[in-house]
């Protein structure tokens, strides 16, 4: 009896689970929290009459596991960087995209439409792009940085007011891009090279730091960081004196994508979703609201004055962004980076 | 009759564990021996790279540091705890339940908040450095952030309840004619602890310490926010395979090898444990 009954709550949660994960007709949409206006969603289902749900990941390498563990079952748009969208279409899980359900895409830059990871947008379409560089205190900071330089080897006044991102791709990045290389090299004299150059940073650093950056920045634990452009603009947002500046050496152009999964059963409404994100209104709502640049042209025209005298970082334009090298998936190269980031993050 | 009920009886916790314990393990050895595809994922090619990859001076450092951090944290907690148990032990039966709540308490609200309040606190410009500052005591602010020390503050208050409790059922069992006993017979009160409740809690001493050690060599939150990632653990290591280099078969190489290693400490206390435990019947 005992046992019987456990049987039938087992499957009461078993049918409770696949009901919520397939309903039918719903599109399930997977982006990072915060990354866009919360009452997107319900405006998209207003206008098209298309049910959509909303989950969050909190990174790429999050969501990569969970689409390559289950073949990308249950999700129907994911929001992934440029380099993800990438390796989800070398593993076949992304679909080949329906241009023609999507007319807004005309709404773009030209220069969006070609990404070096995705020439033509085949399989994903830009969200938005931007820059990583140095978010300082000027008021602190009175000679503005102009190097990577800067960052790597910091004057004895930063010395432990200084940090950088801690993903692999980033971290690496301030010493390739200061020894000109290739922000996505593998070649093993290159990465020996800036590892080195990284061990001897590591010691000046205050932390490796992905999420709270900005908010040492305002606090003044930190003087100057490694940081992407819009999560710069958070910290501008609280603080007037806080600025961000590309380096000479250059930054990487990075893009966050939306890929339909090609286990979506309701591929067309995936593509109405993305279509609708591309309305100039609508991307411009977007733009507004998370403080970072959108590859959509209309959007960016109609962007109010006010927001680009205060973050100076969003008038950059898509020739200046697209000068700089994209970053791709490494493949092979992954198991080199990943073993020389080990080797600094444990270093004395 | 017997045999059924047996079943019935063991079967959800048998059932429990080979769910979430046995088959996971199993899996990740299997995952271990597997080649991580191109751009991740895995590829099902047989394969023992993984292994020979994992024995590198490079991660044997990174186990041993895991485990200075690990052990500092224990002894201190263990230094903090006997006292705290000692105490809660001697209370009168109402009193002790109060007590043991309040040693409970933190573990009931969310351990990422209680480790960012260690930053609010700990932090160059945060509580402690600016009071210290404000009281003249120092000049500039103490490093207390962002270091090993950090490391160890945050395990150590993370995981001292779990010592606590661990002692506090073993001392409760002591019976107080023994103490009184040694007492009776003419040991000073120091002699009679070093000799009569010491050795006698020495599984609660055992079993709080594995606690504590297994769950702060395993974490990875901790030097990630506290030690501000500049101290990889080997939970950082694990983690970082998984979820930053997408190479599963090579984090499932690493965890294999941890759990193989701390299976081999515990069946070694559990042995040590044993053995004294039938010294003492037979003495």
């Amino acid at each position: 009896m005992m046992r019987k009954t456990l049987g039938l709550g087992v499957c009461a949660i078993l049918a409770t689970l696949s009901s919520a994960a397939f309903a039918e007709g719903k599109i399930v949409i997977s982006n990072w929290d915060g990354y866009m206006p919360k009452e997107l969603l319900e405006n998209f289902t207003k206008e098209t009459g298309i049910a959509a749900e909303m989950t969050v990941h909190a990174t790429n390498e999050e969501i990569m596991g969970k689409v390559v563990a289950s073949g990308g079952k249950g999700y129907d748009v994911l929001f992934v960087s440029g380099q993800f969208g990438e390796a989800l279409h070398k593993l076949g899980l992304a679909a080949e995209l329906d241009h023609g359900n999507m007319p807004n895409l005309a709404n773009l830059y030209p220069e969006a439409m070609k990404l070096s990871h995705d020439e033509g947008l085949k399989y994903s379409v830009p969200y938005a792009w931007g820059t990583t560089g140095l978010c300082y205190r000027s008021d602190v900071v009175t000679t503005a940085p102009s190097s990577w330089n800067d960052l790597l080897k910091p004057a004895d006044a930063l010395k432990g007011k200084t940090t950088m991102l801690a993903t692999d791709r980033w971290l690496m990045m301030p010493a390739l891009l200061a020894l000109g290389y290739s922000i996505n090299t593998v070649k093993e004299d290159e990465i020996a090279a800036a590892k080195a150059q990284l061990i001897e940073t590591k010691k000046t650093l205050l932390t490796y730091d992905d999420t709270t950056f900005y908010q040492k920045l305002v606090s003044g634990e930190a003087s100057m960081v490694e940081a992407w452009d819009g999560w710069c603009n958070y910290g501008i947002a609280e603080n007037a004196q806080i600025k961000y500046v590309i380096p000479k050496e250059g930054s990487d152009m990075w893009v966050d994508t939306m890929v339909v999964t090609s286990a979506s059963e309701n591929k067309a409404a995936a593509e109405a979703f993305i279509n609708y994100v591309l309305k100039p209104d609508v991307h411009r709502w977007v733009a507004e609201n998370i403080l970072y640049k959108v590859p959509n042209k209309a959007a960016m025209d109609a962007l109010d004055p006010k927001l680009i005298e205060q973050y100076p970082n969003l008038a950059l334009s898509p020739a200046e962004l697209l000068k700089f090298e994209q970053l791709r998936d490494l493949g092979e190269g992954q198991k080199l980076w990943s073993k020389t980031v080990t080797e600094i993050t444990s270093a004395n | 009759m017997v045999v059924s009920r047996r079943i019935v009886l063991t079967g959800p916790g048998i059932a429990w564990i080979m769910a979430l314990l046995v088959i996971p393990c199993a899996l990740l050895l299997v995952n271990s021996l597997f080649e991580r595809g191109i751009y991740g994922g895995i590829d099902y090619v047989f394969t023992v790279e993984n292994y020979v990859r994992a024995i590198d001076p490079l991660y044997g450092e990174i186990f041993w540091n895991s485990a200075r951090v690990a052990g500092i944290t224990t002894l201190i907690s263990l230094a903090l705890g006997y006292p705290a148990a000692y105490c809660i032990a001697l209370m009168p039966k109402r009193r002790q339940m109060a007590f043991l709540i309040l040693v409970m308490l933190p573990l009931w609200s969310n351990y990422l908040i209680r480790t960012y309040a260690w930053m609010v606190l700990l932090n160059g410009e945060g509580l402690i450095n600016r009071s210290l500052i404000g009281l003249g005591l120092i000049e500039a602010p103490l490093p207390l952030l962002y270091n090993d020390f950090a490391i160890i503050v945050g395990l150590t208050y993370a995981y001292v309840p779990f010592m606590i409790l661990a002692l506090f059922s073993s001392i409760s069992k002591l019976a107080p004619e023994l103490r009184e006993a040694s007492t009776d017979l003419g040991a000073s009160p120091l002699m009679t602890f070093w000799r009569v409740t010491f050795p006698l809690t020495l599984p609660g001493i055992a079993a709080g310490c594995v606690f504590v050690f297994v769950l702060s060599i395993g974490n990875f939150v901790t030097p990630d926010l506290l030690g501000g990632g500049k101290r990889t653990m080997i939970g950082n290591l694990i983690y970082d395979q998984f979820l930053t280099a997408r190479d599963w078969p090579f984090g499932s190489a690493i965890a294999a090898i941890v759990i193989f290693i701390m299976m081999a400490l515990l069946t070694l206390q559990a042995v040590l444990v044993n053995r004294r435990g039938r010294d003492e019947t037979t003495a």
